[in-house]
C-alpha cells in the first residue's frame, strides 16, 4: 500500500521552519543564494525562496545545477540521455550558498552538487537543506537542515511532489510499494 | 525520455535522424553554459582517452577538439602529420594498428582522403569522430553551424538557407546541405559554374550562379573560403573579380531578409569571399560558431565516450 508521508500543508509547515532557520543559521539573507539540485530540489528551492522573500522582505537569489557532469560514475552511466544546462545566475563568491534537494540518501549528489558549485567560485560556506532524509548514507554528508527522517522499507519508493505552481493536493511526500511485477 | 544517443561514431551527418541531432544540440546547450563558469571544465571524462589524428593542417578544428577534451577532463593527445611517422612513410593502417594498441576511447581524424575516417572506424575497436576527410564530410561542422543558427533563429526547420562559394570541393557545403535538408530547410547553393558540379540537386538543394537571386529572402547566409591555390587555377577569376561577383557585402546581402546571419567557417579572405566589415557587423556569426565548436564537440565526445558496451 502506498503511505502519504507528507501532506501539502506540512510542506509547507516544513518549508517555512526551514526558511527561519536559515535566517537564523547564517544571520540574515544579504549574502544567502539558493542552488535546487536538478530537477527534484528546483520546485523546493524555489518554494524557499517565496518564504524567504515573506520573512525577510528579499528576494535571494536562485540558480540550478545539474550534476550528470559530475556524477562519480559517469565513466559506466554515461551518457545521461537528458543532461540540462546548470544556471547559477550569481557570484557564489563570499556568499553563503544553500543547496536544496527533494531527497538525501547516500550523498553522492550532494557531493557532485559541492563540486559543481566550487566551479562557480568559493562561497564563504556551503549549507544544505533537504524535504527528506531517508537514510543509507556512502559518504560522510549531513544535511543542516531536514524537513523529515523518513523510514523507506526495502524496495519501497520514496515519491516527492512538490510542484511549484502550489495546485491543491498537488504537494505531497509519498512511499510507494514497489509494483508486484 | 530515455533516448540515447545511437551511433557509435559520427562520420557523417546521413545518419543522424532529427531527433539525434536535436539531442546533440541540446547536450551541447550543457557544455556551452560550463565554457562560460569561471572554471571552464567539468570531471566527465577523467580516465578516457582521445586522440586526434590530424592528417591535414588544421588549428581551429585541432584546438577546438583539443578544448572540448580537455574541458571534459579527458586526456587528449594530437598526432600531427609532420610529426609523426606518417612522414616517415608509415602507412594509414599501421598508423591506425598502433594507436589502437594504446587504448583510446574516441579518435579524431581528419584526413586529405574522402572514406579515411570511415576505414579507420572499421580497423578500430574505439569511437571515431570525423573532422573532415577529402570532400567527404566535416560533421561536426555542420552540427556547430546548425547549433548557432538555432541559437540565432530559435529553430533549424523551415529556414531558408544560402551557401556560397566553392562549392564543388567544400566538405562543409555538403555537410551543411545534408543535415539543413533533413529539418525541411530550402537550401541554396551558389558560386561560379567551375565550381557547381553537376549533380548537386540530388543533395536536395537549388543550383544558383549568381548571388542575388540566391540570397533573396534567405535566413541564413553561409560564406565559404576560397582557396588562394584555387584562385590561381583556372577555375576562377582573378580575387578582384570573384570578390564583385560573389563577395558577401552589405550590398549584396540587400536580397537577404534584413535579420539575416552570415556565417564563415574560418579562416575567413577578408575582401575576396566577405567584405571586412561585413565580417565584423552585428549579424556576422563568425565568433559564435567558434564558441559552439567546443560545445557541440564537448557534446559529442561525451555521448560517444559513454558507449561502454
Amino acid at each position: 500500500m502506498d503511505r502519504v508521508v507528507l501532506r501539502q500543508e506540512e510542506i509547507a509547515r516544513i518549508t517555512r521552519r526551514i526558511a527561519v532557520a536559515i535566517v537564523e543559521a547564517v544571520g540574515g539573507v544579504d549574502r544567502v543564494g539558493l542552488v535546487g539540485i536538478r530537477r527534484g530540489g528546483e520546485g523546493f528551492a524555489r518554494q524557499l525562496q517565496g518564504e524567504l522573500e515573506r520573512a525577510e522582505g528579499t528576494e535571494v537569489p536562485l540558480g540550478a545545477v545539474d550534476i550528470s557532469l559530475y556524477r562519480d560514475d559517469a565513466a559506466t552511466a554515461l551518457p545521461d540521455p537528458k543532461i540540462g544546462p546548470s544556471d547559477v545566475p550569481f557570484s557564489v563568491d563570499g556568499h553563503d550558498v544553500v543547496l536544496v534537494d527533494d531527497v538525501l540518501q547516500t550523498g553522492r549528489t550532494v557531493r557532485a552538487a559541492i563540486e559543481c558549485v566550487l566551479d562557480y567560485g568559493r562561497p564563504r560556506r556551503i549549507w544544505l537543506a533537504v524535504m527528506c532524509d531517508r537514510g543509507g548514507r556512502e559518504l560522510p554528508i549531513a544535511a543542516d537542515f531536514v524537513g523529515r527522517v523518513v523510514e523507506v522499507p526495502d524496495g519501497a519508493r520514496l515519491e516527492v511532489q512538490i510542484d511549484t505552481a502550489g495546485r491543491e493536493g498537488s504537494q505531497q511526500v509519498v512511499i510507494r510499494q514497489k509494483d508486484p511485477s | 525520455m530515455t533516448q540515447a544517443f545511437p551511433h557509435r561514431h559520427v562520420l557523417s551527418v546521413e545518419p543522424l535522424s532529427q531527433d539525434d541531432v536535436q539531442h546533440v544540440l541540446n547536450t551541447a546547450e550543457a557544455f556551452f553554459e560550463v565554457s562560460r563558469r569561471p572554471v571552464r571544465k567539468v570531471p566527465t571524462l577523467r580516465g578516457k582517452t582521445i586522440i586526434n589524428l590530424f592528417y591535414e593542417s588544421s588549428t581551429r578544428t585541432r584546438v577546438s577538439f583539443e578544448l572540448a577534451a580537455k574541458r571534459l577532463s579527458a586526456d587528449a593527445v594530437n598526432m600531427n602529420v609532420s610529426t609523426s611517422s606518417v612522414s616517415k612513410g608509415e602507412s594509414l593502417r599501421d598508423t591506425v594498428r598502433t594507436l589502437g594498441a594504446m587504448q583510446p576511447d574516441i579518435v579524431v581524424i581528419r584526413h586529405g582522403a574522402a572514406g579515411a575516417a570511415d576505414y579507420v572506424a572499421r580497423k578500430l575497436d574505439c569511437a571515431v569522430i570525423n573532422a573532415g576527410d577529402g570532400m567527404h564530410a566535416h560533421p561536426t561542422q555542420a552540427l556547430l553551424d546548425a547549433f548557432t543558427i538555432r541559437r540565432a533563429r530559435g529553430t533549424l526547420s523551415n529556414l531558408s538557407v544560402a551557401i556560397c562559394g566553392d562549392i564543388a570541393h567544400s566538405r562543409v557545403a555538403r555537410s551543411n546541405a545534408r543535415l539543413l535538408t533533413k529539418f525541411g530547410c530550402d537550401v541554396r547553393v551558389v558560386g561560379p559554374r567551375t565550381l557547381l558540379v553537376p549533380g548537386l540537386e540530388a543533395l536536395g538543394v537549388r543550383v544558383f550562379d549568381r548571388l542575388e537571386p540566391a540570397l533573396e529572402g534567405v535566413d541564413v547566409v553561409m560564406v565559404l573560403r576560397i582557396q588562394k591555390e584555387r584562385l590561381a587555377g583556372p577555375l576562377l577569376p582573378s580575387e578582384r573579380e570573384y570578390n564583385r561577383e560573389y563577395g558577401i557585402s552589405f550590398a549584396s546581402l540587400a536580397s537577404a531578409k534584413p535579420d539575416a546571419i552570415v556565417m564563415h567557417p574560418g579562416p575567413m579572405n577578408r575582401g575576396v569571399e566577405i567584405d571586412s566589415d561585413v565580417a565584423d557587423s552585428e549579424r556576422s556569426c563568425v565568433l559564435d560558431q567558434v564558441e559552439a565548436g567546443v560545445a557541440v564537440r564537448m557534446a559529442l565526445l561525451y555521448l560517444l565516450a559513454g558507449d561502454a558496451s
